[in-house]
């Protein structure tokens, strides 16, 4: 038996070496992602399993087929909500919807989408502004059982209620049960939402530019990285964000400690909404 | 015994149980205290600042990539896990509740046990569910000092006396004894 001071450097070895064949065989990247987190979620599958080590962990991601779904799942964190943070879309209504107005067509990006539900809420934003007819939604997440989800627009019943808050809270203009039908335990948003979103699979870590946009949504992602991945990936952002265009982050998420921020001003500190200057080197 | 840090779990009744504590700390109090206190998702951040004005030491929400820094006070924002790294800095994440709260003192004890080890003060204080017994073995696991406050001064008991039935605190103290306690060991 290891001492626990010993045991955990042994894990954290193990955990190295780990993410490192992942990313060799699979082309995940999670060599980057905060520590902490990604190891008490390794850790728990361990113990789920009644496995003794990271290692055991490794020879089935290695030789059981699928079994690499159950490590991806683990590692991608799908939790979100309708307008989750209702504030933000207020200030995505107030502040950015007028400018992109002036555009003949907007294109928005959500990056990091889950399972849709903040697509759908910012679409349905879109609609209410007279605006989504005119606009393309790029809707992308590295983890393809989602996107599955997400594309069916079908969410259980019994979070009906709290959206609706969340919704009202947002400044919607409207009954939210007119952008949904309930069947059994389950609401299923409206056809019309869907017909300019693509959902498509896309690792913000180690693919490319996805598209010139007028706006970048990722929100609650960017928290899962270290510093080094966050400057990467704003980075990106920043390469896709057309000059003026605009980016909303996770409530505790900021630009301001990453290398692009003096490309961007702040159009709302609270909701880290910021906006890339026109004068931007990119 | 030469402590890094200080970790606080707390939920029903916490608030008034964290101010005892907080106030009664002097301002040269330079051990860092990391707090999770079960709020409900909707609320706003005010209690960091609610506590800042009350003490000498400097209370604040914490922010994500932190690095803890003597004297301050870091408080789990509502909605979030707070997380320890092992190089000693803070950590969000908006994963599933755990114990059916976020932020979860067990995520917060779990990760402090393994940065700090045996350099780390646990404390469980007042509330009504478990949350923060796995944290406590874990800490005491890593060679860690666990306290609960006294089941019977507690405004609701449930909390400490979990942790106290996992036979891995060392310490069982009323509100008041705590604050002196943890100056004692701590300076
Ligand atoms: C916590 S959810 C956030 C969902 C939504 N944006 C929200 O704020 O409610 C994080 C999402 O990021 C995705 N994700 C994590 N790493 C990623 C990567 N490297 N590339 C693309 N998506 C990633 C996960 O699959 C997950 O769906």
């Amino acid at each position: 038996m290891h001492l626990p001071d010993q045991l955990n450097n042994i894990q954290n070895i193990e955990l190295t070496h780990f993410f490192e064949l992942i990313f060799n065989v699979y082309g995940y990247d999670f060599r980057n992602y905060n520590k902490a987190h990604v190891k008490r979620r390794i850790l728990n599958r361990i113990n789920n399993l009644g496995l003794k080590s990271i290692s055991e962990l490794q020879h089935k991601v290695l030789h059981e087929e699928g079994f690499f779904d159950l490590i991806l799942r683990d590692l991608s964190i799908n939790v979100t909500e309708m307008y989750r943070e209702p504030g933000f879309y207020k200030s995505l209504r107030n502040e950015i919807i007028p400018i992109l107005r002036t555009y003949p067509y907007i294109k928005v990006w959500h990056a990091g989408c889950a399972t849709g539900e903040e697509v759908y809420s910012f679409a349905i934003l879109l609609q209410e502004e007279g605006l989504y007819d005119r606009s393309q939604i790029y809707a992308t997440d590295f983890n393809p059982i989602v996107l599955e989800t997400a594309k069916k627009a079908i969410y259980p019943v019994s979070k009906i209620k709290e959206y609706t808050l969340n919704y009202q809270k947002s400044g919607g203009k409207n009954s939210f049960s007119d952008y949904y039908v309930a069947r059994y335990e389950s609401v299923i948003f409206n056809q019309s939402l869907k017909k300019n979103i693509v959902f498509a699979e896309h690792n913000l870590v180690t693919d490319g530019v996805f598209a010139e946009v007028n706006l970048i949504i990722c929100r609650n992602v960017l928290i899962y990285f270290n510093k080094e991945l966050q400057n990467k990936v704003t980075g990106l952002f920043t390469e896709s964000l057309i000059k003026g265009g605009y980016l909303g982050l996770g409530s505790k998420e900021n630009l301001m400690f990453t290398d692009v921020f003096d490309q961007y001003q702040v159009v709302d500190a609270k909701e880290k909404i910021y906006k890339k200057t026109i004068f931007s080197s990119k | 015994m030469n402590y890094e840090a200080i970790v606080i779990g707390s939920s029903a009744g916490g608030l008034s149980a964290l101010k005892s504590i907080i106030y009664n700390l002097p301002g040269n109090f330079s051990t860092p205290i990391i707090i999770t206190q079960h709020v409900s998702s909707l609320s706003e951040s005010y209690m960091a600042v609610f506590l800042n004005q009350l003490s000498q030491l400097v209370i604040k929400e914490a922010d994500a990539g932190e690095k803890i820094k003597p004297g301050h006070v870091y408080i789990a924002p509502p909605n979030f896990h707070l997380l320890i790294e092992e190089d000693f800095t803070l950590n969000l994440t908006v994963d599933e509740k755990v114990n059916y709260s976020r932020p979860s003192i067990d995520i917060l004890f779990e990760t402090a046990a393994l940065a700090f080890k045996r350099k780390l003060i646990g404390i469980i204080l007042t509330g009504a569910n478990n949350d923060g017994s796995n944290g406590i073995k874990q800490i005491k696991h890593f060679g860690g000092h666990t306290i609960a406050q006294l089941p019977a001064s507690a405004e609701v008991p449930i909390m400490p006396q979990s942790a106290i039935d996992t036979g891995c605190v060392d310490k069982i103290l009323s509100l008041e004894e705590i604050t002196g306690y943890i100056i004692s060991i701590c300076h």
